[in-house]
């Protein structure tokens, strides 16, 4: 298990390698000149030299990607060029807002996805299965600026239940869930409309399994066959999609945060777009990249809780 | 899959026909997402006839009405008809969309089958390229090239199709190593038939029908990107309308008027939903299975 686990965060290097010299390569493509972005028009030929030696950005290219790797590596990923802080304390300021969002939305679509597809699935081709199929369709063509706007509408202008903008209040529990309600719904609706999909068909698919006949015609009981035999078979394939369903949950979240006025790394990007600060940019990705590598590697550890066969090698 | 093109006519047709049948007979909605789809590109390509006034034409003192009988869904923040401008907006967003799906198709296509076909380095090489652009969440690629490069119609389809390549690289490569080895491929090398001639003619239409239904469903995806694009602020610019600069527009006035964000959304949702009913109908009728999970 500990070797299965070495062996693959050794396999994840290079990938790492690759993505991280992407990054590299991405932020530098820019037409434009930093020190100028930054200062302004207005700014004299001293004050942008001054800049762009304070950034680094006059030294030469090979140098510059050198020194980013290097930092990159040991944890120092410089400083904001906006700001001055450091670009971990900019990013660990707003991380717990994006962690608790994701966490808590694949909670309320693992509560709603799993059960409706395993009922949808046990009712095939019946009203209720072609209901939930099409209302799943439906779910997942929301892109999630759009479905976050009309909740608002409904839910904060029109009824007035929840508050327009929910920026993070986390003074008492309460504020805590009023402030991440909306947002969790709705990034946790397009989940669950993702996952009801994948259970139903995986839940289709094991259902029809040998296995399964044998266990009726030995007598167990229904419902032990659908949850014991049929269930807990289907459930790999569903942990598989979840992750591979991250970079949607993350392009999600980006445009939630933005919607709802909401502290994350969603908004933190698009910040440092909009002012071109490349090491927080830099930061940002990797933290990305990250995120994307070590779920998948939890959810291939994974497999390993719900189905005793896998070996880890 | 047989090679008798020219012994027995009727052979000649592509299984894709039959799995369209199959796709359209076996489930209704199939045919409602393609029909609600070409209208919505009938209706874009004759947006200067259906138009009733000019999407940019402003009027001051009109501004932020509700529906009547002169602006059916309204005016905008500038007094603009929200009509003209959603039935404009619907050129932007399907031509980025289209073409960015377009290239992705042919460019991932080409890598998928060449590496398949050639295997080894060749192989592992281009795929491991894929893998890099796949580590990336797809929205976050698009939002660090657009602001890069700059908001432009060209570089939204550059950025769009950048991250639509990987998946069609890897729907392409899969069939085309369970193909590679039947006997007739090996028929074709043993009659000294070249590597373009064997993967045109013999590779690529075995290639053909899975490329095309993941065309459908990354096409909702790329109008969604699209949109989303454009509501973050880099999208096509202003004044040219767009359904996804539409909805940024209408959330800045969002306090004082609904509409100028409902109706570019219905319309949004209203494509992408008939192109995931189209695509999720061809799926299944590919694939024997019945699988939907992407």
């Amino acid at each position: 298990m500990l070797r299965f686990v070495v062996r693959r965060l050794i396999f994840a290097i290079p990938t790492l390698l690759a993505v991280m010299t992407m990054v590299f390569v991405l932020v530098r493509i820019v037409p434009g000149d930093p020190a100028q972005t930054i200062l302004g028009d207005q700014a004299s030929a001293e004050a942008l030299q001054t800049m762009r030696e304070r950034l680094g950005v006059d030294r030469p290219i090979l140098e510059q990607y050198v020194e980013f790797m290097r930092g990159a590596l040991v944890g120092d990923w410089g400083e904001s060029m906006v700001t001055g802080k450091p670009v971990l304390t900019e990013i660990a300021r707003v991380l717990p807002y994006t962690i608790e969002l994701t966490v808590v939305s694949l909670i309320i679509g693992a509560v709603i996805g799993i059960p409706l597809g395993a009922w949808s699935a046990l009712h095939r081709n019946e009203w209720i299965d072609y209901a939930t199929r099409v209302g799943s369709l439906l779910g997942l063509s929301f892109p999630a600026f759009v479905s976050a706007i009309l909740m608002l509408i409904v839910f904060s202008i029109q009824l007035r239940w929840l508050p327009v903008i929910s920026g993070g209040n986390r003074a008492t529990f309460g504020e805590w869930a009023r402030s991440l309600a909306l947002p969790a719904l709705n990034l946790g609706l397009i989940m669950a409309a993702y996952i009801t999909r994948v259970t139903r068909s995986s839940m289709l698919g094991s259902l029809g399994e040998d296995y399964i006949r044998t266990a009726r015609a030995k007598g167990v009981p229904e419902r032990v066959v659908i949850w014991r035999h049929g269930m807990r078979n289907a459930l790999i394939p569903v942990v598989t999609v979840v992750g591979l369903y991250l970079g949607i949950l993350i392009g999600n979240s980006v445009l939630t945060e933005i919607v709802f006025n909401r502290p994350g790394l969603g908004k933190l990007i698009v910040g440092a777009l909009g002012q071109r600060d490349y090491t927080l940019l830099q930061g940002l990705m990797i933290i990305y990249t990250f995120v994307i590598v070590i779920v998948n590697l939890l959810t291939d550890l994974t497999y390993g809780l719900i189905d005793p066969r896998v070996k880890y090698q | 899959m047989t090679d008798h093109v020219d012994v027995l006519p009727e052979a000649s047709r592509h299984p894709f026909i039959d799995q369209l049948q199959k796709a359209f007979r076996n489930n209704k909605l199939t045919g409602v997402g393609a029909v609600i789809f070409v209208l919505i590109i009938l209706v874009a390509i004759a947006a200067p006839l259906l138009a009733p006034h000019d999407p940019l034409q402003q009027h001051i003192i009109a501004r932020l009405k509700g529906p009547s009988a002169e602006y059916w869904f309204g005016t905008d923040a500038y007094g603009r008809d929200i009509l003209s401008r959603l039935l404009y907006g619907a050129r932007v967003s399907l031509v980025i969309s289209l073409t960015a799906i377009g290239l992705a198709m042919v460019i991932g296509s080409i890598i998928g089958i060449i590496a398949g076909y050639f295997g080894g380095m060749i192989d592992l090489a281009l795929m491991q390229v894929m893998d890099v652009l796949l580590a990336f969440p797809a929205l976050i690629l698009g939002l660090i090239v657009v602001a890069m490069l700059g908001p432009s119609m060209e570089n939204l389809i550059i950025a769009i199709a950048l991250t639509a390549i990987p998946p069609f690289a890897r729907t392409a490569r899969a069939p085309t190593i369970a193909v590679k080895e039947r006997d007739y491929i090996e028929a074709c090398r043993a009659l000294g038939f070249g590597h373009p001639r064997i993967i045109v003619r013999h590779i690529f239409p075995n290639v053909l029908s899975e490329v095309l239904v993941m065309g459908s469903l990354w096409l909702a995806t790329a109008i969604r990107v699209e949109a989303s694009l454009s509501f973050i602020g880099l999208g096509v610019k202003p004044p040219t309308a767009s359904w996804g600069g539409m909805i940024r527009e209408g959330f800045e006035n969002i306090l004082d008027n609904v509409w100028l964000s409902v109706c570019p959304s219905m319309a949004i949702l209203l494509v992408v939903f008939s192109l995931n009913l189209l695509g999720d109908g061809l799926r299944d009728a590919i694939d024997p299975k019945t699988r939907s999970d992407s």
